[in-house]
């Protein structure tokens, strides 16, 4: 197959980018859209050129790493597919394919594909975690779960972190992030305790980041590689409304100043 | 999978050599100043150059067969591996010098009490 592929390439966030057109031939229709982006750099580098930096890493689906925007939609054109998992027989012979990085104020470049998404991670620290004393193993019956909770966890927490679905917003919301990760713990007995808390420090930490809001457009689902639904945008407004109402005092204190627009960048 | 010391100077003298090739050979494209994956992949390939060669030095230095490291020159008339208990009851562990220099072995020695090491057999 061939392909030419207008990649965005930016040497630093400081610096000016530009997209540059790399024309291809040669492509195996069974080549992930990554392990094309490896040839390219290949013949790159053979020609003493810099390689086209991009984040990767299981190259199965399951870490989160990889993503970019193909034509215009995160991870590509294929429903419910990472950029790893996305072979090149998904695109016509001859296409010209224009890649380029997450694009959210929340998520500033470092360089070329690659973005700075420590924003997710400050959200996950925020509450994304349950606290257990630990010591043994429990009982794998010892806490009973029904099917329906079990499924409906699960189904929040296969997100893996990507940012595809703050891409996509045109507000650059991570509500649909931030809802799997309250949703998938809130759900499940062992997440319970800390359902209140969780909500309200971790959305206090996702409106302390440069995320816009959401507005119900669901673009963010519809490229989530794991199928993420709306559903649990809905969970996480129940729960941080709840939470609120519960614990008003709580709410003040967890509400972090607004801060200075890019004060968190370095 | 077995060594032999033969074996192993041999594959201590090939390393040394790919390293050498490595460093005067080694194109790194981009520079330091900015992120630069492939400056971090080189390192890692250097760092597994001087992992590999003190592979084979260990594995050279210990004359017997233990474990998965079974060396042709100790074994059993029935081809099982021959642990040297008098000489090797150590865990080696081995300090970096420097460059070209041969990395110092330090032994922790295994001493028994209750149990003692015996000839393991799978009859
Ligand atoms: S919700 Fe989907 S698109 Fe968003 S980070 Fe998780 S896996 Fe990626
Ligand atoms: S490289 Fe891990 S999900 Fe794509």
């Amino acid at each position: 197959m061939e392909f030419t592929l207008k990649i965005w390439r930016q040497k630093s966030h400081n610096e000016k980018g530009e997209f540059i057109s790399y024309p291809m031939d040669n492509v195996s229709p069974e080549m992930s859209m990554l392990e094309c982006l490896d040839v390219l750099n290949e013949t790159l580098m053979v020609r003493g050129e810099e390689p086209v930096a991009f984040d990767h890493d299981c190259r199965e689906g399951i870490c989160g790493s990889c993503g970019f925007v193909i034509n215009g939609v995160a991870h590509g054109p294929e429903r419910a597919t990472i950029v790893c998992q996305l072979t090149m027989r998904h695109f016509r012979s001859g296409e010209e394919l224009i890649i380029e990085p997450w694009r959210a104020e929340a998520f500033p470049l470092i360089k070329d594909l690659i973005v700075d998404r420590r924003s997710f991670d400050r959200i996950i620290e925020a509450g994304g975690y349950i606290s257990v004393s630990t010591a043994q193993a429990p009982d794998g019956n010892a806490i009973l779960v029904g099917k329906d909770a079990a499924d409906q966890a699960m189904d929040a927490a296969v997100c893996i972190g990507c940012g595809a679905c703050v891409a996509a917003c045109p507000n650059g919301s991570s509500a649909l992030f931030t809802g799997a990760k309250i949703a998938h713990l809130g759900i499940l007995p062992q997440g319970k305790p800390e359902r209140d808390g969780r909500a309200l420090h971790m959305v206090a930490q996702m409106n302390a980041e440069l995320f816009g809001n959401c507005t119900n457009i669901g673009e963010c689902t519809g490229v989530c590689p794991k199928g993420i639904s709306l559903e649990v945008i809905a969970i996480m407004n129940r729960d941080y409304l709840h939470a609120s109402w519960k614990r008003r005092e709580a709410l003040e204190a967890t509400i972090p100043p607004a801060l200075e627009r890019n004060t968190h960048r370095t | 999978m077995t060594r032999t010391a033969q074996g192993l100077d041999t594959a201590v003298g090939e390393i040394r050599a790919l390293r050498e090739e490595f460093w005067q050979n080694v194109t790194v494209p981009g520079s330091g100043d900015d992120l630069n994956q492939n400056l971090e992949k080189a390192g890692r390939v250097a760092d597994f150059f001087e992992l590999a060669e003190l592979m084979c030095i260990d594995a050279r230095e210990r004359n017997e067969s233990c474990g998965g490291h079974f060396r042709e020159e100790s074994q059993t008339a029935e081809g099982e591996a021959l642990r040297d208990d008098e000489h090797y009851s150590y865990v080696a562990a081995w300090g970096y010098r420097g460059t070209g220099e041969p990395p110092e072995l330090t032994k922790e020695l295994l001493e028994f009490h209750n149990l003692h090491p015996s000839q393991r057999s799978y009859k």
